[in-house]
C-alpha cells in the first residue's frame, strides 16, 4: 500500500513561449505509515509534485498510482483512490466558509454522501484530534478564532474525510512560534495515534528535522536527495546549499562548533541533546 | 536623531462582531527615527499589524496621535501625503500586485500621483535596479517567485519616492532563499539609501538585523532595545510565546550549567568565540 510515481514529468503551458518543465522524471514511492518532509526552494517543483499526489494535476507523461490504482484513469475506482489522499493547502483557513466550526468540518463528509450520524461521529473525533474542544468550539463561527485555531479547523475538515495519506503544504506559514508548535504538536500526535501517512512541505528545517522520518530535497524539478533527516543534514550540506535550502539553525550552530575544533555531535536535532553534547565536550577540557 | 514617526498615547479600538470592543492598541508611545531600522516582534494578535497600519494612515488612532514627518494622520488633509511618505509591503505577494507586467506594477504608484511619463519611466528603471529586478521588467508578475514578487512590491514603494518602508511579515510566505533576498534588499536600502525601515516579523534571525527591536504583547509595547539586549532575555521572550535565536538559547542553557558566557550573545559566531577563545 503506497503512492507510487513513475517517470512523472509535468510541463506548464506546453507549446507556448512560457513552456516550463516544473517536475521531471520523478520516481518516488510514499509508503503507508511514513512521515515525509519535502523541502526545496520556491520553484523547485514541490507544489507541482504535491498536486500530482491526488490528481489535481495530471502528469504530462508518467503515472501516479495510489494503492495500486492509476488515479488519472476515469471511473469510480480512480475517484476513490484520489479521495484517500487528503490535501491541506497553504493558508487553508482562507477556505473556511461555513457559519460554525461544526458545519465547516461536516461539509466534506456530507459532500461525499456520508450519512448524518457518521458525519457527527467524525466531526467529534477530528475536533478532538486537532485539540479543539467540541463543547467550546463546535457552535462558534470559525472567523473569530485565532490564526492557529482557524488553521486547525481547516485541517480537521480534511481529516474528517478520513484520508489514508495527509498532504500538508506549509502548515505553519504565518503562524507565530506558539501557533506553529500547536499545529505541529497536533500533527505529530495524530501521526502517532492513527498511523496516518504524512507528507509535509515546510521551509522550517528545524521542524522537518524533528518530525519527519524521511526527507526529500527537490531541486530544479528533480529529487536531489532522499534519506533520513540526520543523514541529509549532516552529510550533504553542499547539495543542500545548491538546492537553496538551509540546514536547521541548531545544526548550523553545531557545525560551527565543529569547525572550531569542538568534537560535538552535529547530528542532534533537539536543544536538550545539543546542550548535553556541548557540556560533555566542554566539561572534558 | 530626528523622529520620523511619533506615536503618543495611541489607542486603537475595534468593534468585534459580537459588539464588544477590542483594544488592539493600548496606550502606545514610541518614536521611529529617520534612517532607523526597527523590527517589531510579538505573538499573533499582539497588535503589530494594527500598529504598522497607523504609520501610513490606513488606520487612524481611536485616541492619542500618530505624526508622520510632523503630519498628524488624524487630519484627513494629510492622508495622501503620509501615504506617499510611508510605503507598505504586506505578507502575501499576490495580494499587492495589480498589473500584468512588472514595469506597469512598479509604475502604478507614481502614475496615481500624477508624475510625468518620462519621470515615471526613469523612476521605474531606478527602482527595479535597486531591488535587482531589472531583467524582469517586461515579465508577468504572476510567474515570479515569492521573493521576486516582494522585491517588485518594494520597487513600487521606491518609485513613489517614499522614504519610509513598512513591511508587515514580508517573508512569512517565502522560502529561505526568498527570505534572504527580501531581507538583504531591505538592509541594503537602509544602509545605502538611509531609508527608514519598520519590519514586522516572526523570524528572530531577521529581527537580529535591525538597529532596534520592539516587542509587543496584548496591544502594548513590552520591551524595547538593541537585538542583543532583547534576545538575551530568553525566559521573558518565551513567556511571550516568542522564539529566540538558537545561539541565545544555547548561551542561556549553558549558563544554567554554570558555564561562564558573557551576556548579549545572539549569533552563532559570538557563542562559538565565547566558548572556544
Amino acid at each position: 500500500m503506497s503512492i507510487i510515481l513513475e517517470n512523472v514529468n509535468y510541463i506548464y503551458m506546453k507549446k507556448t513561449p512560457y513552456e516550463k518543465t516544473a517536475i521531471k522524471n520523478i520516481n518516488l514511492e510514499i509508503k503507508r505509515g511514513e512521515f515525509i518532509g519535502i523541502i526545496g526552494h520556491t520553484g523547485s517543483g514541490k507544489s507541482t509534485l504535491l498536486q500530482h499526489l491526488n490528481g489535481l494535476l495530471k502528469p504530462t507523461s508518467g503515472t501516479v498510482h495510489v494503492d495500486g490504482q492509476d488515479i488519472n484513469l476515469k471511473g469510480e475506482a480512480a475517484r476513490n483512490a484520489k479521495r484517500s489522499v487528503g490535501m491541506v493547502f497553504q493558508y487553508p483557513e482562507h477556505q473556511l466558509f461555513e457559519e460554525t466550526v461544526y458545519e465547516d468540518i461536516a461539509f466534506g463528509p456530507r459532500n461525499i454522501g456520508i450519512e448524518e450520524s457518521e458525519v457527527d461521529r467524525r466531526v467529534k473525533r477530528v475536533m478532538d484530534m486537532v485539540g479543539l474542544g467540541f463543547d467550546q468550539f463546535a457552535k462558534r463561527t470559525p472567523f473569530q478564532l485565532s490564526g492557529g485555531q482557524m488553521r486547525r479547523v481547516a485541517i480537521a475538515g480534511v481529516i474528517a474525510l478520513e484520508p489514508a495519506y495527509l498532504i500538508l503544504d506549509e502548515p505553519s506559514a504565518g503562524l507565530d512560534p506558539r501557533g506553529r508548535d500547536e499545529i505541529f504538536g497536533q500533527i505529530i500526535k495524530m501521526y502517532k495515534n492513527t498511523g496516518i501517512t504524512v507528507v509535509l512541505v515546510s521551509h522550517n528545517m528545524e521542524d522537518v528535522a524533528r518530525m519527519a522520518n524521511r526527507l526529500i530535497v527537490m531541486k530544479d524539478g528533480e529529487i536531489s536527495l532522499d534519506g533520513s533527516p540526520i543523514e541529509i543534514f549532516s552529510g550533504f550540506q553542499g547539495q543542500l546549499k545548491a538546492a537553496g535550502v538551509s540546514v536547521p539553525p541548531l545544526t548550523a550552530l553545531m557545525n560551527t562548533f565543529k569547525q572550531y575544533g569542538l568534537a560535538v555531535d552535529h547530528t542532534v536535532v533537539t536543544m536538550d541533546a545539543a546542550v548535553d553534547s556541548l557540556l560533555t565536550v566542554v566539561g572534558r577540557r | 536623531m530626528e523622529p520620523f514617526i511619533t506615536v503618543k498615547d495611541m489607542c486603537h479600538i475595534y468593534a468585534a462582531q459580537d459588539g464588544n470592543e477590542v483594544k488592539a492598541l493600548d496606550n502606545i508611545n514610541l518614536s521611529i527615527y529617520k534612517g532607523e531600522f526597527v523590527a517589531i516582534i510579538g505573538a499573533n494578535g499582539s497588535g503589530k499589524s494594527t500598529l504598522a497600519k497607523h504609520f501610513n494612515a490606513l488606520l487612524i488612532p481611536s485616541s492619542g496621535t500618530c505624526h508622520v514627518n510632523g503630519l498628524d494622520t488624524t487630519d484627513s488633509a494629510n492622508i495622501w501625503l503620509v501615504r506617499q511618505l510611508v510605503g507598505m509591503v504586506f505578507q502575501n505577494p499576490d495580494n499587492q500586485i495589480v498589473a500584468a507586467v512588472v514595469e506597469e506594477d512598479v509604475a502604478f504608484g507614481p502614475e496615481n500621483l500624477g508624475v510625468q511619463p518620462g519621470e515615471i519611466s526613469a523612476r521605474v528603471t531606478e527602482a527595479l535596479h535597486v531591488v535587482g529586478m531589472e531583467e524582469y521588467r517586461y515579465h508577468s508578475p504572476h510567474l515570479l517567485s515569492g521573493g521576486q514578487k516582494q522585491r517588485v512590491a518594494i520597487a513600487g514603494v521606491l518609485a513613489m519616492q517614499s522614504n519610509c518602508l513598512v513591511l508587515d511579515e514580508p517573508t512569512a510566505m517565502l522560502d529561505p532563499k526568498g527570505r534572504q533576498e527580501v531581507l538583504s534588499t531591505v538592509c541594503q536600502l537602509h544602509q545605502e539609501r538611509k531609508i527608514t525601515v519598520v519590519y514586522i516579523t516572526h523570524f528572530m534571525e531577521e529581527a537580529v538585523a535591525a538597529d532596534r527591536v520592539i516587542v509587543m504583547n496584548r496591544g502594548k509595547v513590552v520591551m524595547e532595545g538593541s537585538p542583543a539586549q532583547i534576545f538575551s532575555q530568553v525566559t521573558r521572550l518565551k513567556e511571550l510565546g516568542l522564539d529566540v535565536p538558537v545561539a541565545a538559547e544555547m548561551a542561556y542553557r549553558l549558563r544554567q550549567h554554570n558555564i561562564k558566557i558573557p551576556e548579549g550573545i545572539i549569533t552563532d559566531e559570538e557563542l562559538v568565540v565565547a566558548i572556544c577563545p
